[in-house]
């Protein structure tokens, strides 16, 4: 691929791979958007938007287009939005395999589809090799937050119970283990998936929800140190009840790693009142996102440290927001 | 007007019943005049020409807890308001800042002691004390150490305990926790469920104990565990319960008693019986107790039985008592009673419990016999709030500094002295992390301290470091960075009074780990230079730490990764076979969570998993060479195999690998084991013995240090030493090898950088 100075080369790669999925309503670079939604008294509009670069760019349960379209659909509807519309922006490392193009564009087009939402205006860039990774991607999403909604950190209370929709760790092990060219005995797949289905059952057998998130980068840990500072609240989990897979737990053992720190790529925690924990759960396990749904803690008063854990010794640990990367601190 | 002289006495001097020590002595000696505390320690005024042969009376037979420093003597012209009256009295303590000293706590005096054994008001009360003896630390809930700002504040001293409080005759003259069965506290023995147990409470509990029970008891600084160290199944029962499958357990015995168990040398009896009555370890001998009390290991610490509670259940006893802290797993020890049945509902049996209150929790001291004296392992009861002298020619200023993670201790630096804290713990724990807090403000009220600049570890993940970086910034303190082994160096030369003017010295520091300028961790290492800067001279070749923090616990890993670097994979193949040798290194070569480091703590865990021990898991930090040391001390008679040395020991990067051969060449020919672990410590001590002896011959360095983790370990540190005879070689003695001592080494580092370090803090410097 050799497509830089937006030449005839430039076109035609636009042409051939892209046009399928940024089609602007109309003949201009812009979409226009209309959504009876839009115009319900109260309701409001979600608006977000985040960068993907990840190595390997295709990986066992995925890949950078799929991840694109689930990292700002989740965004979305985690904050009790219902996603509508995106828009994807592309860097293209010249040298890139044509063909890997057209995997990816047919992957976020897939997803797309099956999360309900519709891609509706896009860009690409071609750089020079060397000055990009293969492919970097940005997505923006828009979504309608229906009247009555207002899902947030700051709504958690002292008593709510943590629930998360399934494993914790898959995205973030693959992810390691297709780096590191390990050769393991089970093959691991990322959770990758849209979650909007999830959170629109939740929230219609559980309306008391308080807050969701989803535990991407820096994982469950990060998340939740983020959500228990943002709310005012402690959060005590309960090791033994963390959902991980046997082969997660063992690809983490051997690399010395904290499952508890892995990224997710279609993990969400919730905060629920008592009330309506079970009701929550309920609805989470007959979803296919969510068949693995369990309690994994509760929100207690505002203390010193924010997220500890109760471990399978009866003993209670602080589980931190890391600073850099996990280094070796026994002496 | 009249003429005399007034003597400044320095050093631990308040709390100790130092004035009625100079009332009486004055008396004796028909001298008038007055005694006072002050900020600065006790203050004198005596009448008359004999001040001299006061002072040197004074020194003579001083209270049995007090430590002088130094009496100054000057001539003084009294005014009408100081002169002394017609006799000597004890004045009220002069000016703010006054009885600040709140000295440690001190086991029961030998003059109790009978009055609990004897007849008495305080027959059998295990609350008897006295001014030479009895809590203080543990009980002082503010300043100035008075019974008001104790624990004992809620009991009301009796008409007979205010008599002996009052009178500067008695021993027990203003000794704060004075008590008696009348109004002192008391102790019961509780059930799971708080319910008291009619009866006294150290005779059920003895009777528990006997049939096999499980007890927690109340002690100084918090609840120990209990049982009958004779029993196996109890002390079974005791590790299944508390998770806890091979950390050595604490023993209490009286010393006839711990004589039937263990090698006791005149100097150990005498430590032993100190007031501080710290944990000693001791060689097995005579009559064998349940290897399950410290698996794979040839030492048991003992300590005697330190308050008369403790002496009451001995005496009911007679056989040695398991006493370890009273904590979960990796949490430290239960100091309230209903936190103590919450938290060890599920361990003990039953309680021993008492109603006076633990202000502050704290461990005891663990000490090892060195042919120098004593080595404190971990710092606690009995040491502190002690302070220690700063070296010579440092700037003056107040430092605090924060410690490491794992054994984490705070050292706070004023006035040419250093209060360094009792062993915090690992900071991991909720708990601990608040006990760490605590202690920041404790200690500093107790001494009085205001930083000017706060000194921590360049890991950015030590809590301790993210601790003290946030306080310098709350404060506008400069905050100096200190690399791990530069401030293990420092604490080694601090404590053994190396001057700053002194030279530079060569520190061999042999340690877990800690993080190096380079980025790599480092562990094992040789450097040069002082308090100001070091750089590193040599140090062991690196080698993959596959699993970060997964290495330190399971040797097999570090093992796989050193036999490979010296060529002997096939080796390691043969001594593993089970373990997930291929994944490991792909991860390593990967440089997935491998870091590279040169720790000594690692090789010594890859030679014994070698060795065959705990290969798999270490139940404790430090466990595989703990036994590794433990399994060189049975090979005394054989021959010590002595391998090549690092090829690059002239270089400065001591290749390990003629020790593996060493080890697997041994093991294919059959030597003994124990041959083969004494040649791992002749080896490791040799390669840093050589080139620090040349940094010697040189003359860029003047002495030799010997710090880190790893010199806790009795055999290395006396191999080395042995390599270094003829040179000057600075040990540790009061402040831990360990990261127990790294504090001191941070507080002296930052104060010899007071200048441009402190006025650029941004700048990372170590
Ligand atoms: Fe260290
Ligand atoms: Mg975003
Ligand atoms: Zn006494
Ligand atoms: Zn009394």
């Amino acid at each position: 691929l050799s497509h830089g100075g937006g030449g005839r080369a430039m076109r035609d790669l636009i042409e051939e791979v892209f046009t399928d999925v940024f089609r602007p309503e109309g003949d201009e670079d812009q979409a226009r958007l209309t959504d009876a939604a839009l115009a319900t008294p109260g309701a409001r509009l979600a608006f977000t938007t985040d960068s993907f670069v990840v190595t390997p760019l295709e990986f066992p349960g995925g890949d950078i287009g799929k991840l694109a379209v689930c990292g700002t659909v989740n965004d979305l509807a985690v904050g009790g939005a219902r996603p509508l519309w995106l828009s994807a922006a592309f860097i293209i490392e010249e040298g890139t395999e044509i063909a890997l193009l057209r995997r990816i564009v047919a992957s976020m087009v897939r997803e797309a589809e099956a999360a309900g939402v519709r891609i509706v205006t896009g860009d690409t860039k071609v750089v020079g090799r060397g000055s990009g990774d293969g492919v970097f991607i940005t997505t923006s999403g828009v979504g309608v937050i229906p009247a009555g909604r207002d899902l947030g950190a700051a709504q958690i209370r002292d008593g709510d119970v943590a629930l998360v929709n399934g494993v914790l760790g898959d995205h973030g092990a693959t992810i390691l283990a297709a780096r590191g060219d390990l050769a393991l005995s089970t093959p691991l797949e990322s959770d990758c998936q849209s979650l909007t289905h999830l959170m629109e059952a939740v929230l219609a057998a559980a309306p008391g929800t308080h807050a969701a998130r989803d535990a991407t980068r820096g994982g469950l840990a990060s998340t939740l140190n983020e959500m228990a500072e943002a709310a005012g609240v402690t959060v005590e989990l309960d090791e033994a009840a963390l959902p991980l897979r046997t082969e997660v737990k063992g690809l983490c053992e051997i690399l010395g790693l904290d499952p508890l720190y892995l990224a997710n790529e279609g993990t969400l925690v919730l905060f629920v009142p008592e009330a309506e924990a079970e009701a929550a759960l309920a609805a989470m396990r007959a979803t296919p996102a969510g068949r693995d749904a369990t309690i994994v803690g509760r929100a207690g008063p505002r203390g010193s440290v924010p997220v500890t854990m109760r471990t399978a010794f009866g003993g209670q640990r602080i589980v931190d927001m890391l600073v850099g990367e996990q280094l070796p601190r026994i002496c | 007007m009249e003429l005399g002289y007034l003597l400044r006495v320095r050093g631990q001097v308040q709390g100790v019943g130092f004035r009625p020590h100079c009332w009486q002595l004055a008396r004796r000696m028909g001298l008038r005049g007055w005694v006072l505390n002050d900020a600065q320690g006790v203050l004198i005024a005596v009448a008359g020409l004999r001040a001299g042969d006061f002072a040197a009376a004074l020194r003579a037979d001083a209270p049995p807890l007090a430590r002088i420093e130094v009496i100054e003597v000057t001539p003084h012209r009294f005014d009408n308001c100081s002169a002394p009256g017609p006799g000597f009295e004890i004045r009220a303590s002069g000016g703010p800042g006054a009885e600040t000293r709140v000295t440690p706590d001190a086991a029961t005096c030998p003059d109790c002691l009978a009055d609990i054994r004897g007849t008495g008001r305080r027959a059998g009360y295990a609350f008897t004390n006295c001014t030479n003896c009895g809590p203080r630390f543990t009980i002082v809930t503010g300043l100035p150490y008075d019974r008001a700002q104790t624990t004992m504040a809620p009991f009301a001293l009796c008409p007979a305990c205010r008599a002996e409080y009052e009178d500067p005759a008695d021993r027990r003259f203003h000794a704060q926790p004075v008590a008696c069965p009348d109004c002192g506290p008391r102790t019961w023995l509780a059930t799971r469920d708080g319910a008291e147990v009619p009866g006294e409470a150290i005779a059920l509990a003895a009777e528990r104990l006997r049939a096999g029970e499980i007890l927690a008891i109340k002690g100084l600084g918090g609840y120990h565990l209990c049982c009958d160290a004779t029993n196996a199944a109890a002390i079974e029962r005791l590790r299944a319960r508390k998770h806890r499958p091979t950390k050595p357990l604490a023993l209490m015995a009286p010393l006839a008693l711990i004589r039937r168990h263990a090698t006791v040398s005149d100097a150990a009896a005498t430590r032993l019986a100190d007031p501080a009555a710290p944990i000693l370890l001791l060689p097995r001998a005579g009559k064998p107790l349940p290897d399950s009390l410290a698996p794979g290991l040839d030492e048991l610490g003992w300590m005697l039985p330190a308050t008369p509670l403790h002496h009451l259940l001995s005496d009911a006893m007679a056989r040695p008592l398991v006493m370890t802290s009273g904590n979960l797993s990796g949490e430290p020890q239960a100091i309230g009673n209903d936190e103590a049945r919450a938290t060890l509902g599920g361990i003990a049996e039953a309680f021993v419990q008492h109603d006076r209150a633990i202000a502050r929790r704290l461990d005891d001291q663990v000490e090892r016999m060195s042919p120098r004296g004593p080595v404190v392992l971990r710092r606690g009861r009995g040491s502190v709030p002690g302070t220690l002298p700063l070296p010579p020619g440092l700037p003056d200023g107040q430092v605090l500094a924060c410690g490491g993670q794992m054994k984490s201790a705070i050292c706070l630096v004023k006035s040419g002295r250093a209060l360094l804290s009792h062993h915090l713990g690992e900071l991991d724990a909720p708990l601990t992390w608040q006990a760490y807090q605590q202690a920041d403000g404790d200690y500093a009220g107790l001494f009085d301290h205001a930083p000017e600049a706060v000194a921590v570890d360049r890991h950015p993940d030590f809590r301790a470091s993210q601790h003290g970086a946030e306080r310098a910034r709350a404060a506008g303190l400069p905050l100096v960075r200190v690399q791990h082994h530069h401030a293990h160096m420092a604490a080694c030369m601090a404590e053994a009074g190396w001057g700053a003017e002194d030279g530079p010295v060569a520190g061999i520091i042999l340690d877990g780990l800690g993080l190096g300028d380079d980025g790599t961790v480092w562990g094992g290492e040789i450097l040069l230079g002082s308090y100001a800067g070091a750089r590193r001279a040599a140090a062991l070749a690196p080698a993959p730490l596959p699993g970060g923090d997964r290495a330190q616990s399971e040797p097999w890993r570090n093992a796989v990764m050193r036999l490979d670097a010296a060529g002997l994979g096939a080796a390691a193949d043969r001594l593993f076979p089970d373990a997930p040798r291929a994944l490991l290194r792909q991860a390593a070569s990967s440089g997935m969570n491998a870091p590279l480091s040169s720790s000594v703590g690692r090789l010594f865990d890859a030679a014994a998993a070698c060795l065959g021990i705990c290969p798999d898991a270490q139940g404790y930090e430090g466990e595989a060479a703990m036994r590794l040391e433990a399994l060189a001390g049975r090979a005394r008679d054989v021959e010590t195999p002595r391998w090549d040395l690092a090829e690059g020991v002239e270089t400065g990067t001591l290749d390990p690998a003629p020790l593996f051969h060493g080890l697997i060449e041994g093991l294919a020919r059959g030597t003994s084991g124990a041959a083969l672990a004494r040649g791992v410590h002749l080896w490791i001590a040799d390669s840093f013995a050589r080139p620090a002896r040349a940094l010697v011959a040189r003359g860029e360095a003047r002495a030799v240090a010997l710090s880190g983790g790893c010199f806790q370990n009795a055999l290395l540190s006396e191999m080395i030493t042995e390599a270094l005879c003829d040179l000057p070689v600075l040990h540790h003695a009061d402040v831990p090898a360990g990261d127990g001592g790294l504090a001191l080494g941070q507080a002296v580092i930052a104060l010899a950088r007071r200048g441009a370090d402190w006025k650029d803090p941004d700048r990372i410097t170590w």
